[in-house]
């Protein structure tokens, strides 16, 4: 017999989780005072905020591909996780968050620092539950991480009420192997594998776009292997990117809003489009009713609710990528498609004329953003984790950083969350210390949760913050200037030193003002062994472009 | 727009209707009825949503509620598809119930369910147009108090939940 605060972390254990994340307060103490006992067998992370514990889980859950964990109080600590959950259920990123409640005998009573997070969290959950009983915890605990990382992964919280804390039981851990009512495996329908392996053959200008259902199921390999013989070419969303190696030569770019001009505008000259593993996002197709509708559809996706969703399937796949993409490797013919590659490289050609020049070897004073990046390429390793917050520096970072390896690319794609990034990168850098992580970061958003910067002093994650300075809510503010009439309302910030913040932190800094600065001081942060922060200055009014403005199609992409 | 008859086959948990019914509620549609009961296995729901929709719709709605971690099972049916009947109460005050009335009774195949001193309750089981026209004719009858139950309905397709949860 044992506590059911025990039982809580020895379930953790007993899922080999080996870090959480979380904040205490009453309606969890019982939990702390166990984590007290077992130090030796799992970590926690002390964060500043909730909202910081729960994006360094998923910073966690993302370069790991293993479940993040959190742990919060009931009442605010609780609804301090709203934001995560709802970023990791669109995201697809694997969690179990664990809050306190208060006790049974008190549900519905508006006692201390109760509020019904089980129904609040209900949208933003793939599964949560209230634990009642001690005898319920073990069991819910399993059933939550067999939910969390099968199937499409995606958030869990089981809400654990005091007495069931408190109380003693046995505790007998059985895995979750699965239950009647989910099934996570779906066999490949051979004669979809067929049809669609048909349409490929013929066609003479198929197109390949991959997202982060590529990284999420392990196709990394397969996805290559398909290409290599197929010799189609291959464009990435914003979380597929790092599933395949950018020097890959069927890579031509990237889709969406502010993704590469020719991904964008061929996607309406392709005969056949093969969708793997991503979901059709407003961002990616902008005006659906003209989006590929000259193109036969193959739909290669694990979640039988995306199919048909947003883009109709002509030949849907349904079940894992890894598997369906092997099995259509080997149902194609080898071909090359060089013609219609060149088109993408011919176009790729007046994008570097209209942007990327501007972008990498600006002629004017001020320092971009891109360039940054660009300087960052040079001395990153290949595996270097890029996290970006949300804004223009987090599409100008996916545009430029180079990514070469799988799990690579951490951001808030679905919801957008400003103050994702710096959480993120502490729990993307907790996973493995010896591996770079790079928080790319704009002025607005990592003073939503610049607190977790305490976080980073006392774990002494050697993340390297770098900041994109331009004393803007730059994104926003590029949307007043082209669809406002430049009427700049409540866009542009007056900034604390920003510097000095970190120092008082007690983590090394810099801030770069001057283009000939730049070099040394991302060479000096890289090699660093610590956390590091760098401030650097850029233009304040730049623009990211290539666009599709909202409502236009991906053919209307504009260059400036 | 047509009506559906959507069926939700599911493990009898807390909460479950409320994650069904916040699907319809972040797509801005209305469910027209609903009825949620004990199935033929102990354990197993089974709730049935009518809601008229076009049929992008309704497979979106039941592929989302599918996807409910504890739904076992969820389709759809056009009317054609299901045997269904709703039951209707009136409640009549007694000082109307005259001959007149007691014939409408009869060819409408409702039945006195209840008589106290003051009302009697008709009772009337069917589809919502039958109701709905006996509905119509109480009113001149002194109506004072009408009641109508969502679809109870099963499908023509034969299938068993044992097909589910194999
Ligand atoms: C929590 C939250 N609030 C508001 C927004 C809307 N928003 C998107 S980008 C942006 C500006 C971000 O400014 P900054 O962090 O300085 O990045 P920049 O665009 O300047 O690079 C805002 C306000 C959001 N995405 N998230
Ligand atoms: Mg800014």
């Amino acid at each position: 017999m044992m506590r059911g605060a025990d039982i809580v972390v020895r379930s953790l254990i007993a899922e080999q989780a080996e870090l959480i994340f979380g904040y205490p307060g009453g309606a969890i103490m019982p939990v702390y005072d166990a984590l007290y006992d077992y130090h030796d067998q799992i970590k926690h992370v002390l964060t500043r905020h909730e909202q910081g514990a729960i994006h360094a889980a998923q910073g966690y859950a993302r370069v790991s591909g293993k479940v993040g964990v959190c742990l919060a109080t009931s009442g605010p600590g609780a609804t301090n996780l709203i934001t995560g959950l709802a970023d990791a259920q669109i995201d697809s990123t694997p969690l179990v968050c664990i809050t306190g409640q208060v006790a049974a005998h008190l549900l519905g009573t508006d006692a201390f620092q109760e509020t019904d997070v089980v129904g609040i969290s209900m949208p933003g959950t793939k599964w949560n539950f209230q634990v009642r009983r001690v005898e319920d915890i073990a069991p819910a605990i399993a059933k939550g991480f067999y939910i969390a990382r099968s199937g499409r992964p995606g958030p869990v919280l089981i809400d654990i009420t005091k007495n069931a804390q408190v109380d003693f039981g046995e505790f007998n851990y059985v895995p979750c192997l699965g239950f009647r009512s989910y099934k996570t495996h779906h066999p490949i329908d051979q004669s979809a594998i067929k049809e669609a392996a048909e349409l490929i053959n013929q066609a003479e200008r198929p197109y390949l776009l991959f997202g982060q259902g590529v990284v999420l199921g392990k196709a990394e390999s397969e996805l290559k292997f398909f290409l290599d013989k197929s010799g189609i070419p291959a464009a990435s969303t914003l979380l597929g990117s790092g599933a395949l190696s950018e020097e890959h030569p069927n890579f031509v770019g990237k889709l969406g809003m502010h993704g590469n001009y020719a991904p964008n505008l061929l996607t309406n000259q392709c005969d056949v489009l093969i969708a793997v593993g991503m979901r059709f996002d407003d961002r990616v197709t902008g005006d659906l009713k003209r989006y590929a509708k000259q193109a036969k559809v193959i739909h290669l996706e694990l979640d039988p609710a995306e199919i048909n969703k947003n883009v109709k399937a002509t030949v849907a796949v349904q079940g894992d990528c890894r598997e369906s993409l092997a099995m259509l490797t080997e149902a194609i013919t080898a071909k090359k498609h060089e013609a219609w590659m060149g088109k993408f490289r011919e176009l790729e050609q007046q994008e570097k004329a209209a942007v990327v020049q501007h972008d990498l070897t600006p002629t004017k004073v001020g320092l971009t953003m891109g360039e940054v990046i660009h300087q960052i390429n040079q001395y990153k390793a290949d595996d270097a984790v890029l996290v970006t917050d949300v804004g223009q520096h987090q599409m100008i970072a996916w545009r430029y950083f180079h990514y070469k390896k799988p799990r690579t690319q951490v951001t808030s794609g679905g919801l957008g969350t400003m103050g994702f990034a710096l959480p993120a990168a502490l729990g993307a850098q907790m996973y493995d210390y010896s591996r770079q992580v790079i928080c790319v970061v704009g002025d607005g958003g990592i003073q939503m949760t610049i607190q977790e910067l305490g976080t980073i002093m006392q774990t002494k994650a050697p993340v390297k913050i770098v900041l994109l300075n331009n004393n803007y809510l730059g994104m926003v503010r590029q949307w007043q200037q082209l669809f406002f009439d430049k009427r700049y309302s409540f866009t542009e910030l007056d900034n604390p030193d920003f510097v000095k913040i970190a120092e008082a932190y007690n983590i090394k800094s810099q801030k770069v003002t001057e283009r000939q600065d730049l070099q040394e001081a991302i060479e000096d942060m890289l090699i660093h062994d610590g956390p590091f922060f760098l401030e650097v200055v850029v233009e304040k009014e730049d623009n990211v472009f290539p666009m599709i403005a909202t409502g236009c199609s991906v053919e209307e992409v504009r260059l400036s | 727009m047509k009506r559906y008859t959507i069926f939700v086959i599911t493990e009898n948990f807390i909460g479950i209707l409320n994650r069904i019914t916040i699907i319809f509620t972040r797509r801005g549609i209305n469910i027209d009825a609903l009825t949620a009961s004990e199935s033929r296995i102990p354990g197993i729901h089974r709730i049935t949503i009518e809601v008229t929709v076009n049929e992008d719709t309704v497979i979106q709605l039941v592929n989302q509620i599918e996807k409910i971690i504890d739904v076992i099972k969820a389709f759809y049916h056009e009317d054609e598809g299901v045997v269904y009947q709703e039951i209707a109460l009136y409640k009549i005050p007694v000082s109307r119930l005259d001959g007149g009335l007691e014939k409408i009774i009869r060819q409408h195949n409702a039945k006195i369910i209840a008589a106290e001193p003051d009302f009697v309750v008709l009772e009337l089981t069917g589809h919502k147009e039958q109701t709905q026209e006996l509905l119509e004719i109480l009113k001149g009858y002194g109506l004072l108090e009408f009641a109508r139950s969502g679809r109870v309905a099963v499908a023509k397709r034969m299938l068993t939940i044992e097909s589910f949860i194999k």
